[in-house]
């Protein structure tokens, strides 16, 4: 589904990521570990087509085309889904505008009918209680006044909303409650399909408690330096990041 | 030295001319205004209150009153101006009221609707009371032109404690037979004591043609009245607009404005008022939506010359193409007037690099218990905000086009008579989405 070979990239005159090559099938949930300034939201970002980064060499295939050569809503379109670290807030754009919106958008690159707003109101009520989300959420404007775990909740819901192949979940994890953390962790596996891929970002293993991951990779100095199955996580969890970035270089 | 217009008002103004007509003080007060003017000639950019905006393109050019005619135009030529076809209304079109397209017979029978021209003749006395009372043209030469040379124009008067819940609609409407007219409109408001009043002032150019119109109103808002006054400005991108709005208030009285300008070669709004006794209110908004080279100064002045009085004031400016939009605010503060509660927000989003705003906040405070704030924010469309809703799926038109209308929403939800709100929001989101608002 995503093929990831020998990703260089940059914000400006730093590199950020210098050879990342990482291969997701269908089904699989991978996690991206590692410590702050690793480059882990930077490779997220990325892969749904942030403009403020440079890749300077390297290729993303996804579903058998450069995804590199996409703009940020065809990949959108296409199914890939980024669930913001810090969701964006926009006063004066209603949720339920905005959701729909960003629905029809994706339903017209598939050629298919646009959902009218009563329709609209049908899909919401169910995906509203995936994440156990109030229904007058969707009258306030797009995350504004939103408390930490409600924004995070509202990206779930987006996921929800607009079911992507490919999410890239990006620190889902950080500034929730253990209540909030349940919430999203159950509505991300219930999303869960044999045909769509995950991946998530987190500095913590906490997350990975409820989001169990196939793969673990950890990434630092923008490499990925080491790579394992689900195990990987709770050494890392027990022992920190410092034993694997000295024999690495970093 | 003898100017253009001092002809043509010494034309005018000789017995038989339509300046000439009237109770005898009205003569005698165009002609004050006249040499008034004579004296101002039009501000230049030396004058403190013209700094941003530069007249000339009105200055170089000769407007001349027009030729009162029957117009062509029908309802459904204005139709979609109307706001809501149910509303009492006015209905001017090149300066001269067209009674078939007005309709206010609906209204209280104690509340009075009139032409200037017919109260003029039934009520002289009261009108000069009034009339200039306010607008004072000693430093101001458009209100001095405007004084010499208004033609028609609209008196409302509310008497106690009446309350009209149904807006007042007053449409000037001007056409391609405008082109080259100078029209000075004339709004003198009335509201006694306790009254409450929704006044919907349109300014609709139709045709494809320059012309000046150069309008004054002034409003007495009475002890605990409330009147609510909204200004649509939608010239020809071609024309000219002048309008200046003085506000006197009583005791515990409310005067919310609200000035939507987005028409106009050159346009520059006044809106000023005197919160002259306690507990008065003053709410000034508005929004100003210009592309092109279109320029749109707003200005706004409020004093404080009592105790216990607020003012609350937002303007937000939507700027493309090379246009370019001025805001100044002044507040004054008396040293009568402790315990003021002042605030006033000016927020500019620049869609393209040519457009240019000038925003000057004017704080004159002399008594020393008040809160007095002003915020100013100019700002491009914000790059995360854009690309959070194209990694929604959403195209890269849209996103600019919702993140414009949402900026835009602000100071339209001010706006407190649902149907024109909406018709607003529809006339900002179409403009910069060319889609239709659901």
């Amino acid at each position: 589904m995503l093929k990831i070979t020998n990703l260089h990239a940059s914000a400006g005159e730093k590199e950020i990521l210098k050879g990342i090559s990482l291969e997701i099938k269908p089904g699989e949930v991978h996690a991206i570990m590692g410590p702050n300034g690793s480059g882990k939201s930077t490779l997220a970002q990325i892969i749904a087509g942030h403009p403020g980064y440079e890749v300077t060499s390297g290729s993303i295939e996804y579903a058998g085309q450069d995804l590199l050569e996409l703009d940020a809503e065809e990949r959108a379109q296409q199914g890939v889904f980024l669930a913001f670290q810090y969701p964006v807030e926009i006063p004066g754009v209603t949720n339920a505008y905005f959701l729909r919106a960003a629905y029809n958008e994706i339903r017209k690159a598939h050629g298919e009918e646009e959902a009218d707003p009563i329709e609209f109101l049908d899909i919401m009520e169910e995906k509203l209680k995936l994440v156990e989300m109030d229904a007058s959420m969707m009258q306030r404007s797009v995350n504004a006044g939103f408390s930490g775990g409600e924004k995070k909740r509202n990206e779930i819901l987006q996921m929800a909303v607009l079911a992507p192949k490919l999410a890239v979940l990006d620190e889902t994890d950080s500034g929730l409650d253990i209540d909030a953390l349940r919430i999203v962790a159950e509505g991300v596996n219930k999303l869960k399909r044999p045909d769509n891929a995950t991946i998530v970002v987190t500095h913590y293993q906490r997350l990975l408690n409820y989001i169990v991951p196939d793969f673990v990779h950890v990434l630092a100095g923008g490499r990925i330096i080491k790579s394992g199955g689900k195990e990987l996580a709770h050494e890392l969890e027990a022992k920190g990041y410092d034993w694997l970035l000295e024999p690495a270089g970093v | 030295m003898t100017t253009p217009y001092a002809e043509q008002f010494a034309t005018s103004s000789e017995v038989g001319g339509s300046l000439s007509e009237g109770p005898s003080w009205l003569p005698a007060l165009r002609k004050k205004a006249m040499e008034r003017f004579n004296t101002l000639g039009f501000p230049t950019t030396r004058d403190e209150d013209w700094h941003f905006t530069s007249v000339t393109p009105i200055a170089e050019k000769v407007f001349k009153a027009i030729k009162p005619a029957a117009t062509t135009l029908t309802l459904s030529d204005i139709e979609e101006h109307l706001v809501d076809a149910e509303w009492h209304r006015l209905v001017f079109v090149n300066g001269k009221i067209e009674p078939a397209l007005s309709q206010f017979a609906g209204l209280p029978a104690d509340v009075q609707l009139s032409p200037l021209s017919d109260l003029l003749k039934e009520e002289p006395e009261w009108v000069e009371k009034h009339l200039g009372s306010l607008a004072s043209f000693d430093k101001a030469a458009f209100t001095a032109m405007n004084t010499a040379f208004m033609q028609e124009g609209v008196v409302l008067h509310v008497p106690k404690g009446e309350v009209v819940d149904v807006p007042i609609h007053i449409l000037h409407v001007t056409d391609s037979n405008a082109a080259g007219a100078a029209i000075h409109p004339r709004l003198l408001v009335v509201a006694d004591t306790l009254s409450h009043v929704m006044l919907v002032e349109s300014f609709i150019g139709l045709g494809n043609v320059s012309y000046l119109v150069n309008g004054v109103a002034e409003v007495v808002v009475g002890n605990g009245a409330r009147v609510d006054h909204y200004k649509v400005q939608k010239e020809s991108i071609e024309a000219f607009h002048v309008g200046t709005t003085q506000v006197t208030q009583g005791r515990d009285s409310i005067y919310h404005s609200f000035s939507y300008a987005a028409g106009a070669a050159l346009s520059r709004t006044n809106i000023y008022t005197k919160l002259a006794d306690t507990g008065s209110e003053a709410r000034l908004n508005g929004m100003y939506v210009l592309d092109g080279t279109q320029h749109g100064d707003h200005q706004t002045f409020v004093e404080h010359l009592a105790e216990s009085c607020a003012s609350r004031e937002l303007y937000c400016g939507v700027l493309d193409g090379s246009s370019h939009g001025v805001f100044n605010g002044k507040v004054y503060v008396d040293p009568i007037a402790q315990k003021t509660d002042g605030k006033q927000t000016n927020k500019a989003l620049l869609l393209s690099p040519q457009a240019r705003v000038d925003t000057k906040p004017q704080l004159e405070i002399f008594a020393d218990d008040v809160k007095c704030t002003h915020g100013a924010t100019i700002g491009r469309l914000d790059d995360m905000a854009l690309f959070y809703l194209k990694s929604r799926g959403i195209g890269a038109d849209n996103a600019r086009s919702l993140l414009t209308y949402a900026f835009a929403a602000e100071a339209l939800e001010t706006i407190e008579i649902d149907a024109l709100r909406l018709s607003l929001e529809r006339n900002v989101f179409e403009r910069f989405t060319h889609t239709q608002l659901l």
